[in-house]
């Protein structure tokens, strides 16, 4: 007993020494492989930010190139910092949470299913951008009020598997009207419209396309035609659909799935070596067109920064430049989109939309009518 | 002689008022700390949120919760979620006891890599783990070759999934403390003609009673609180409150349902923990902890070594499985390809290579760690002195319940509580270790107060009529015994910041991701070399949590003795 304890205690001493070379190992490894958080990022009092640094607060899909980044902030004189916050809804609701005392002074990342939220509850301040005039007519919104800038457009679409549909020489669907057809019966999986915004935004496209009434009867009909739904996108593509690269290692067996029209020339970009041509389409007359927007937040602490960084996400810069970093289309008429965007995902010819106050006035209904009809 | 009587009984009286006194100062002084930080990041901002809505124009709405619970919807969720964690954790204690004493007991080659192994499922980010688990439930799964049976989107899924991460749960608690219990107590009884199972029955079973039922409370809170889990294998048709709760705050922005549902949440989980401190207080024996190499053997018998084939076996099947397809699928078709674009810097989707998102989980997970020691440690010395009030076993219950309030509930909670200097810590990096110490300090406090209360207070006595302050008897009698629970417990506590997600993907800045953000986010874009890499990185955050693991169990196996 005592000598156990005895050897105990010895150990006990030995231990302790471990445990401290350990965590100052442990620390100095990470504190070489990474500084950003050790030292130099300031903590509390940088929130503000000097007058020299402007916050842009957007979602977690936020990409941009670091070259075009620097060239703003050297020509304008301002710092860029980021502030990612979660996907699309929790950033939006997020900043509503916080607009009395904002994180940041811009808001990038508020869609067409959101805009009314974000403007009923006074989330912006009004601010012309210099490029105004030179914003596609069709993506304007807010009635001139300009609390709202459009930046990008996407277009949420039935994506096909390409080989799935030529090895049993099928032509893929091309309209919504297509899907409810028996020989595509048990192919489509969406996600679910509650918790995805894809999924609402496939919701929307319907009910665009139906109307208020019709588009119930589209879903019986979908849902007799055996359409599955899941909970997010990561899963409905890389899971559950045949023609992405996840679902090809995962067997998946669903060569249909509500997801992006600019997927597939991320198929393209995304894999080593590039195909010539994607392994996966977009089915044309199945889109919903989502418009993303910026504002400056209403009591941004730089007011003037937020402003110069409103006019740089116009910029035809950061236009061209966004493409191939976040997969969304340009809002500037005169902007180009590189060549291998243009040709594997070109943007919808006629997509479904809908006015963000109707959007507004119907969503929720809609969501909880379609989870009891679909889910139930 | 009356008088000096009364005189006496005075005196002594005065001493132990005295006494008690500075007992209860000493007390107060170890909890300041904890409490404070409670205070603070936990009940404030969860309070700020809940504030916003439940009350309006100033006056609190509380019937609102009676309106909810009226719903017949909101009950099918609660009676849902109830159900589930139940199941899930009867199942989860049928399957990893004989891990717990195989792991234990029994001494052989590979135990310690198999101890660390079991572990990780536990700190995985449930948005690899979801994937992986489809391997063997879903479509072309294990279980769909073998006998054509397919779980995913069934109930079978969420509970096979919850013991799949909860594993470690039951065989790091029970484990740690049957390990160091005498086996000489049952051959005692043995020796005095008890069967084997009446020894076990009336020696084992009492002084693991309240290690088992940490355990169980924790998987059943794991489980109660699901949220991947649910959402990933149960597809949208299963529900559990967590999951409501983040619908109603962060997609539908109904703040007033979420907060009434939080509450509900909150009332749930405070009625299971005050149950758990009863029963924990009900059972609570000083036990003769010994040394772990005294009781390890090396299995003899058939019986044993069938016992050790089982468990290996169910390991193999049940955690291996799931995380080899993983490492498979981040090989397939590109060799070393995918682990090589994590060092590059692509510019745009990262603003730094992803794989530098190792270093910075590893730096918040130190971070973290040593802020859940030093406050679980504080809390629970404070939590195992004998002369415990009843204010003191209130707050044994309020440490655990971080685990039960979803983090969205904190992450938004930090927005609006954090943001008034000198706390506004919204763009700091510390709010991430803070909000993953908030998660571990519970792992501290259940790790280590079954093995302090389980010290026999004779022996801090003996040493208190030897001359030792009440410091250097906690030093030199409790220390030494629980030190080795601490390392089980620091390790706890680090693997849980490695893999936590919930609450830091709300306040994780673009720049220092951490793994399981990096992963959430190669997975949210399509493309084979995103999918590849979120595999990639997977697997690296599988091996790091491992080694991490394995380096505890290193530390505790000195050659003096295993602590």
């Amino acid at each position: 007993m005592s000598t156990t304890e005895q050897g105990t205690r010895k150990a006990a001493g030995k231990v302790t020494r471990q445990v401290t070379v350990l965590a100052v190992g442990l620390g100095l490894i990470t504190l070489s492989a990474c500084g950003s958080s050790g030292g130099d990022d300031a903590g509390p009092g940088s929130t503000s930010g000097g007058p020299k640094t402007v916050t842009l607060v957007s979602h977690n899909s936020w990409a941009a190139s670091e070259d075009v980044i620097a060239a703003f902030e050297k020509q304008s004189g301002y710092q860029v910092k980021v502030l990612e916050d979660g996907d699309t809804g929790s950033a939006v609701n997020k900043a509503i949470l916080t607009k009395d005392n904002p994180q940041g002074d811009v808001f990038f990342g508020v869609d067409n299913t959101l805009l009314s939220r974000a403007l009923d509850n006074g989330l912006f301040q009004p601010y012309e951008v210099k490029d105004a005039d030179r914003i596609l007519p069709e993506v304007r919104a807010d009635g001139g009020k300009h609390r709202v800038t459009p930046v990008d457009t996407g277009d949420i679409c039935v994506n096909y598997d390409k080989a799935w549909f030529s090895e049993r020489k099928l032509t893929p669907p091309e309209t919504l009207d297509d899907l409810v057809e028996p020989e595509y019966k048990n192919l489509l999986v969406t996600e679910n419209a509650s918790t995805s915004s894809p999924g609402l935004g496939f919701l929307l496209g319907t009910a665009a396309r139906y109307g208020d009434e019709g588009w119930q009867d589209y879903w019986k009909k979908l849902k007799a035609n055996g359409v599955k739904v899941v909970d997010g996108w990561e899963q409905a593509y890389n899971e559950e659909f045949s023609g992405s690269a996840g679902g090809r290692k995962a067997k998946a067996d669903r060569p249909l799935v509500v997801s992006y029209a600019s997927s597939p020339p991320a198929e393209v970009i995304y894999a080593d070596p590039r195909p010539k041509t994607a392994p996966t389409g977009v089915a044309e007359g199945t889109c919903f067109r989502q418009v993303e927007y910026a504002g400056l937040l209403s009591n941004a602490k730089n007011p003037e920064g937020g402003k110069a960084l409103l006019d740089f996400l116009v910029s035809k810069e950061f236009q061209e430049d966004m493409p191939l970093n976040m997969f969304v289309h340009p809002v500037r008429e005169d902007a180009q989109v590189p060549e291998e965007f243009a040709r594997f995902g070109p943007r919808a010819k006629d997509p479904q939309t809908m006015d963000p106050a109707k959007i507004a006035e119907h969503r929720d209904q809609w969501v909880k009518s379609w989870t009891s009809l679909v889910l139930k | 002689m009356d008088l000096t009587r009364t005189e006496v009984g005075h005196r002594a009286a005065a001493r132990r008022a005295a006494a008690r006194w500075r007992g209860n100062a000493v007390r107060l002084g170890l909890m300041v700390v904890p409490v404070a930080f409670f205070a603070v990041f936990f009940a404030h901002p969860i309070a700020a949120i809940v504030a916003r809505g439940l009350r309006t124009d100033g006056v609190w709405q509380f019937g609102r919760i009676g309106e909810a619970l009226a719903q017949s919807d909101v009950r099918q969720v609660l009676w849902f979620t109830t159900w589930q964690a139940l199941v899930s954790t009867a199942l989860t204690l049928l399957i990893a006891l004989p891990g717990a004493y195989v792991l234990a007991r029994f001494d052989f080659p590979g135990r310690q890599v198999l101890r660390a192994v079991v572990t990780v499922p536990f700190v995985l980010p449930t948005v690899v783990v979801g994937s992986a688990f489809m391997a063997l439930v879903g479509r072309g799964g294990l279980l769909d070759e073998l006998w054509g049976l397919r779980l995913d989107t069934t109930v079978w899924a969420i509970l096979l999934a919850h013991v799949f991460f909860n594993y470690a749960v039951v065989v790091r608690t029970v484990g740690g403390l049957w390990g160091q219990l005498d086996p000489r107590q049952e051959e005692a009884a043995r020796m005095l003609g008890a069967s084997r199972f009446a020894a076990w029955r009336s020696v084992t079973l009492p002084a693991l009673a309240p290690a088992v039922a940490a355990a169980a409370l924790m998987v059943f809170l794991f489980t109660f609180t699901s949220f991947g889990v649910v959402q990933i294998l149960g597809g949208p048709t299963f529900s559990t409150l967590e999951v409501e709760i983040y619908r109603q705050t962060a997609e539908i922005f109904d703040l007033s349902t979420a907060a009434v549902l939080t509450m509900i949440q909150f009332a749930a989980v405070g009625t299971i923990l005050a149950l758990h401190a009863w029963t924990v207080r009900r059972r609570e024996t000083a036990l003769r902890l010994v040394d772990t190499s005294v009781t390890a053997r090396r299995p003899r018998g058939a019986g044993q070594w069938a016992l050790l084939g089982g468990v290996v076996a169910t390991v193999a099947v049940l955690l291996l499985l799931p995380l080899a397809v993983l490492v498979q699928r981040s090989f397939a078709g590109a060799g070393l390809g995918y682990y090589r674009r994590l060092t590059e810097d692509d510019g745009g989707v990262f603003l730094v290579a992803p794989i530098e998102a190792v270093g910075n989980s590893l730096q918040y997970a130190v971070v973290a760690t040593a802020i859940a020691v030093v406050i679980g440690s504080l809390a629970s010395v404070a939590l195992t002195r004998r002369d415990a009030g009843r204010l003191v076993r209130g707050f044994d219950a309020l440490l655990m319940l971080p685990l039960g309030v979803s983090a969205v509930t904190v992450g938004f909670g930090f927005l609006i509580a954090l943001d008034e200097p000198p706390l506004d810590l919204r763009a700091s990096w510390i709010l991430v270790p803070l909000a993953q110490a908030l998660v571990g300090v519970p792992f501290v406090v259940r790790t280590m107060l079954p093995v302090l209360r389980a010290v026999d207070a004779r022996l801090r006595e003996a040493a208190a009529v030897l001359g030792a302050s009440p410091w250097r008897a906690w030093r030199e009698v409790d220390l030494p015994m629980v030190r080795r629970a601490l390392l089980v417990a620091a390790g706890f506590a680090f693997a849980v910041s490695l893999g936590e997600f919930g609450a830091t993907v709300f306040i994780a800045r673009p720049e220092n991701p951490t793994l399981p953000v990096a992963v959430a986010r190669l997975l949210g874009r399509p493309g084979e070399l995103n999918y590849g890499q979120a595999m990639a990185l997977s697997t690296i955050l599988m091996i790091v949590c491992a080694v991490a693991l394995l380096v505890l169990e290193r530390l505790r196996t000195d050659r003096t003795g295993e602590f």
